[in-house]
C-alpha cells in the first residue's frame, strides 16, 4: 500500500525521470521522450562533487588534528625561547602570574596526578565491581535498569560535579577532618571518581561480556563456584580491557577541569597533602584564561605549554589503550 | 580411592560459598553506590537551588546582588550557541560518516582518518578551548564571539556525532542499498534516499546527545573567554556570550552569601534543559525506531 | 560409597531388559553411578526433555545418540546441573549420584560438580598456561597434595604428557584442537571425578585427533564413568558398552527410545524407531 507507493516514487526519482501526468507530483513543462532523464554525464560530475565534498567532511577531522597541533606548538615553541625547557620540565616553583617569574612545571603536574590518583583510586575498584555486578551476577531486567542510571551519571556536566565536590562533599570531609581547606584535593578526587565511574564501568562490563560462555561453563564445571570462575577464570581473561579501561580512565582524569578549577583550588605545590589545596594543569588553563592576558605575553605561552604537555600525556594514553583493546579482540576473534 | 582421595581435598564448600555471597553483595553495594552519589547530588541540587527556580530568576540579567540576579544571558546564549554548533557540526558529521561508511575506499588515508577521530575523542576538552583561541578567537580574528564558541563546539563534539551516525548507518541492511542500484540509483541517490532516512533515527539520536554533551561543557568557553558576566541579550553571532554553565561556575566562585544557591538554581535549569534533550533523544529513537525496522 | 545407588533403583521395562542382559553377559552387575528418574526439562514454557530415566552403570561408556536437537545434550548438562546457569531452565524429576538426589535443596552443586566432571563440544582452554590449566580445578577445590604430580598424573591420564612436558608454561590456547581437547580431558581428570560427562567431544577436531580421543575414553573407562554424547554412530560403537537412543517425541520434546548394550542396539534394536535411525533411514 504505502510503501508500494513510495518504492514506486523512487523507483521514478532515482532514475532521473521528471514526473509525468500519472506520476504523484504534478509538474509544468510536458516532457519529450529526450529530456525525461537527466545526461548521464551530468549525473557524473554531480556524483564526483558529491564524493568530494564528503571526503572534506571527513578531512575536517584531520584538519582538526593538525590545529590542535599547530596552535599548542607554535605558542609553546615561542614559549621554550624564552623558558629553556629543561626548567620548565624540572622546575618545582610555578609563578608565572608573579612578578618574581618561575616556569617549573612540576607542581601543576603533581596537582594533576596527585587528583587523577584519588579519582582512579575510587573509580576503578567500585567501576569494577559494578561491571562485575552487570555481567556476571545482575539478571537482564536489573541489567536494563542500571545503566540507564549509569550514563545520566556520565551524562551529568563537570561543572555540577565542582559544585558537588566544593558545597557538599567538602563540608563533610572538614566534619571529619577538621584541618581540611576550603579546596582540596580529595574532595576533588573522591567527585572526580565518581565522574569516570561510569566509563570504567561500562568499558569493563565490554571486556568481561566478551569473556566466551564456554570458559565460564568449563570453570564451573570443574566445581568452581560462581566467586571462583569469576574472580579466576572471566576476569583475567577480560584483563587486558579492563585495563584499557583503567588506562583511560586516568587520562580522562588528568584532562577534567571544572571540578579542579571549582574544588581543588589554585596552589601549584608539590606534594601528597590530600587535606591540602593544590593546582592541576588545567585548572592553571581556566585560571588564566578567567584574566584577560594580553596577546604574545609569556604568560599568555604558558596555557599553550601546559595544553601541550597535557595533549601529550593524555595523548599517549589513549594510544595505549587503543593498542590494548585492539590487542586483545584478536585474542577471541 | 575414595577413602585416598578424601584426605587430600579440602573442598570447603560452605567457606567459599560465604566468600562468594560477601562478593556478590559487594558487587551490589559497589553499584548502589554509584546510584547513591547520583541521588545525593539531585538532592543536593534540588534542595539548595529548587527554590531559586521562579519567572525572575530566568529573566533578569546576572547581578551584584544575589537576590536580583538571573541567568537570562546565559539562558539565550546557550540555546545561540546550541543553534549554531548544530548549524556548524550536523552537516560535517552527518558528511564524514556518509562519506567513511559509504565512499572511503581502503587505503592508508582512510585508516588515518578512522584512527583520528578516535583519537580526538579522547583529547581533553580544554585543549579544544585552546585550539580556539589560537584559531579562531585570534587568528580568524573572530574574537570572544558566539561564533568562535560554536566552532569550538563542533570541533569538540563532531567526533561524537561521526561515531553515532556511522553506527546508525552501518545498520542499515545492504539489501536496502541493493534494492536502491537496482532500480538505477546512483550511489549519491541511494545513499541520501535510501540510507539516510533509513540511519536517521540513529544519526538524529547521536546528535541530539551530542549537542547535550556541548550544552554541559564549560572549560573550552572559559578558555576561548567567554565572558562570565553579560547583562545584555545577544543578538547575533558575532556578540559576545556566555551559556549556562559558565553563569554556574561564575556563581559558586563567589564566596559571597547567596551565590551558591543560585548556582544550584542555575544547575537545576540547566539539569532541565539536559533532561530535556535526553528525552528527545529518547523519543526521536522510539519514533523512527518504530518506522523503520 | 554406591551402596545407596542400588537400592534407589527403579527401573522401568527397557532398563530392566538392558540390566539382566548385561549381567548375563558381563557377569556381576555393576552398580548405578547415576540414576535418572522421570527427569523433565523446560527452557521457559517449552519442554525439552519429556521424563527420560536412564540408568548409568559404574566403570562404563555410556553414549547418547539421536538426531540433532532431540535433547542428548541437554539432558547430559542435567547430570550436573549446567542448566542452573540458563535463567529461564526448570528441571523436574530426579538425578540420584551418590544416593542422593543432586537437585534436591541441600546438595551442592559445587561440590557435586567436582565428581561429575565435563568436556565440552568445543576445547574450551582458559588462556592459562597448561600447567594452571590442569591446577585451576584442584586449586579451586581446596587439594592439599603435591600440585606438580597431580599435574602430570592428569596429563598422562589423558595421554598429553610427552607431547607438553618441556613447556608446561606455554598457554593453552597455543596447543593443536585435538590437543587442546585433551587439556580439556586432562583438567577434568585432575579434580578426581567419578563420572565424566563428554558432550560431542570430537566434533570439532580433525579424523586423527579424534581417533586419539577415542582411545583415551576406552582407557578411562578401566577408573571412571562416561556419558558420551555423539552425532556419531560409529564413534558410539566404537567407544560406548552401553548406547541410549534419543529421539523427539510427538510434542517436540527430547525422550529416551531405547537403552541397550551398545552392539545389541546396533545389531537388534527392538524398538523400529532405533532401526529407522541407525540403518539410515532419518535424522
Amino acid at each position: 500500500m504505502v510503501t508500494k507507493d513510495l518504492s514506486r516514487m523512487l523507483g521514478a526519482r532515482l532514475t532521473g525521470r521528471r514526473p509525468a501526468a500519472q506520476d504523484v507530483n504534478t509538474t509544468s513543462g510536458a516532457p519529450d521522450a529526450h529530456s525525461q532523464f537527466v545526461p548521464r554525464r551530468r549525473r557524473a560530475l554531480i556524483e564526483r562533487g558529491i564524493h568530494a565534498v564528503l571526503f572534506l567532511c571527513a578531512a575536517v577531522s584531520i584538519l582538526t588534528t593538525a590545529g590542535i597541533i599547530f596552535t599548542l606548538l607554535g605558542e609553546t615553541l615561542a614559549f621554550f625561547r624564552d623558558v629553556p625547557i629543561i626548567d620548565f620540565l624540572t622546575g618545582t616553583r610555578w609563578t608565572p602570574l608573579f612578578v618574581s617569574q618561575s616556569f617549573g612545571v612540576l607542581p601543576l603536574v603533581n596537582g594533576t596526578l596527585v587528583v587523577a590518583l584519588v579519582a582512579v583510586v575510587v573509580a576503578v575498584p567500585i567501576g569494577l565491581m559494578s561491571a562485575i555486578f552487570l555481567s556476571e551476577y545482575a539478571p537482564a531486567r536489573v541489567r536494563a535498569a542500571i545503566k540507564p542510571i549509569l550514563e545520566v551519571l556520565a551524562g551529568i556536566p563537570t561543572v555540577v560535579y565542582g559544585y558537588f565536590a566544593l558545597l557538599f562533599v567538602t563540608p563533610i570531609l572538614r566534619d571529619i577532618f577538621p584541618q581540611t581547606q576550603v579546596f582540596n584535593v580529595l574532595s576533588a578526587g573522591i567527585v572526580m571518581g565518581f565522574m569516570i565511574l561510569p566509563m570504567m564501568a561500562s568499558i569493563s562490563e565490554d571486556a568481561l561480556r566478551v569473556v566466551p560462555r564456554s570458559l565460564r561453563e568449563g570453570a564451573f564445571a570443574l566445581g568452581a563456584t560462581k566467586f571462583q570462575v569469576t574472580v579466576r577464570v572471566v576476569v583475567p581473561a577480560a584483563l587486558s580491557g579492563i585495563l584499557a579501561a583503567i588506562i583511560l580512565s586516568v587520562s580522562r582524569a588528568i584532562g577534567e577541569t571544572m571540578i579542579v578549577a571549582i574544588a581543588a583550588g589554585l596552589q601549584p605545590k608539590v606534594g601528597f597533602d590530600l587535606l591540602s589545596s593544590m593546582e592541576t594543569m588545567t585548572a592553571y588553563i581556566v585560571q588564566v584564561s578567567l584574566g584577560d592576558t594580553p596577546q604574545d605575553t609569556i604568560e599568555y605561552r604558558t596555557l599553550f605549554a601546559v595544553g601541550t604537555l597535557l595533549f601529550l600525556m593524555t595523548f599517549v594514553m589513549n594510544i595505549l589503550s587503543d593498542w590494548i583493546v585492539r590487542r586483545y579482540r584478536e585474542v577471541y576473534e | 580411592m575414595t577413602q585416598d582421595a578424601a584426605s587430600r581435598w579440602r573442598p570447603r564448600v560452605r567457606e567459599r560459598n560465604a566468600i562468594g555471597r560477601g562478593f556478590a553483595a559487594l558487587t551490589i553495594v559497589s553499584t548502589l553506590l554509584g546510584i547513591a552519589v547520583l541521588v545525593a547530588l539531585l538532592v543536593d541540587v534540588f534542595g539548595d537551588g529548587g527554590s531559586q527556580v521562579d519567572g525572575h530568576f530566568l529573566t533578569s540579567y546576572p547581578s551584584r546582588f544575589p537576590e536580583d540576579a538571573g541567568l537570562r544571558s546565559a539562558l539565550l546564549g546557550t540555546l545561540w550557541l546550541l543553534v549554531l554548533t548544530t548549524i556548524i557540526a550536523f552537516p560535517l558529521g552527518v558528511g564524514a560518516a556518509i562519506y567513511l561508511e559509504e565512499y572511503a575506499p581502503d587505503t592508508w588515508l582512510t585508516r588515518f582518518i578512522q584512527l583520528n577521530i578516535a583519537n580526538l575523542a579522547g583529547v581533553p576538552s580544554v585543549v579544544y578551548g585552546l585550539l580556539g583561541l589560537g584559531l579562531f578567537v585570534r587568528w580568524f580574528a573572530l574574537g570572544r564571539s558566539l561564533l568562535a564558541g560554536a566552532m569550538t563546539m563542533a570541533l569538540l563534539i563532531l567526533p561524537l556525532i561521526i561515531v553515532a551516525s556511522r553506527e546508525a548507518i552501518r545498520a542499515v541492511p545492504d539489501s536496502q542499498r541493493e534494492a536502491s542500484y537496482a532500480l538505477g540509483a546512483t550511489k549519491w541517490q541511494t545513499v541520501f534516499r535510501t540510507v539516510l532516512p533509513a540511519a536517521g533515527g540513529g544519526i538524529l539520536t547521536g546528535t541530539i546527545l551530542a549537542l547535550a554533551r556541548a550544552i554541559g561543557e564549560t572549560a573550552p568557553l572559559i578558555t576561548i573567554g567567554a565572558l562570565t558576566y553579560i547583562a545584555f541579550d545577544p543578538t547575533g553571532p558575532m556578540d559576545l556570550f556566555t551559556v549556562l554553565p559558565i553563569q554556574i561556575f561564575n556563581w559558586v566562585s563567589l564566596p559571597q552569601e547567596g551565590f551558591s544557591e543560585l548556582a544550584a538554581g542555575g544547575i537545576v535549569i540547566l539539569l532541565i534543559v539536559l533532561l530535556l534533550a535526553n528525552s528527545i533523544a529518547l523519543f526521536v529513537r522510539f519514533r523512527l525506531q518504530r518506522r523503520f525496522d | 560409597m554406591e551402596a545407596g545407588t542400588a537400592g534407589t533403583r527403579r527401573p522401568d521395562v527397557a532398563l530392566d531388559l538392558s540390566a539382566n542382559d548385561s549381567a548375563s553377559a558381563n557377569g556381576p552387575v555393576k552398580p548405578d553411578v547415576l540414576v535418572t528418574e522421570n527427569l523433565k526439562f523446560w527452557y521457559g514454557s517449552m519442554m525439552a526433555l519429556s521424563g527420560i530415566s536412564l540408568n548409568i552403570p559404574q566403570h562404563e561408556v555410556m553414549a547418547i545418540i539421536g538426531p540433532s536437537g532431540c535433547g542428548k545434550s541437554t539432558y547430559l548438562r542435567c547430570l550436573n546441573r549446567m542448566n542452573d546457569l540458563i535463567s529461564s531452565a526448570r528441571v523436574e524429576g530426579r538425578v540420584i549420584f551418590d544416593g542422593k538426589n543432586i537437585y534436591a535443596r541441600n546438595v551442592d552443586a559445587v561440590q557435586m560438580r567436582r565428581r561429575i566432571g565435563m568436556v565440552f563440544q568445543k576445547p574450551n582452554p582458559f588462556p592459562k598456561s597448561i600447567y594452571d590449566n590442569i591446577a585451576y580445578g584442584p586449586k579451586v577445590n581446596g587439594y592439599r597434595g603435591s600440585m606438580d604430580d597431580l599435574v602430570e598424573h592428569s596429563l598422562r591420564q589423558a595421554a598429553l604428557w610427552d607431547e607438553v612436558k618441556d613447556d608446561l608454561k606455554k598457554s593453552g590456547l597455543e596447543l593443536s584442537g585435538g590437543q587442546q581437547q585433551r587439556l580439556c580431558i586432562a583438567r577434568a581428570l585432575a579434580v578426581e571425578p567419578d563420572v565424566i560427562l563428554m558432550d560431542e567431544p570430537c566434533s570439532a577436531l580433525d579424523p586423527i585427533a579424534t581417533t586419539r580421543i577415542e582411545d583415551l575414553i576406552r582407557e578411562l573407562r578401566e577408573n571412571y564413568t562416561i556419558v558420551i554424547v555423539t552425532h556419531n554412530m560409529q564413534q558410539a560403537a566404537r567407544v560406548s558398552d552401553r548406547t541410549a537412543f534419543f529421539m523427539l517425541d510427538e510434542d517436540g520434546a527430547g525422550s529416551l527410545v531405547e537403552v541397550d548394550e551398545t552392539q545389541r542396539l546396533f545389531t537388534t534394536p527392538s524398538d523400529q524407531r532405533t532401526e529407522d535411525y541407525i540403518t539410515g533411514r532419518f535424522g
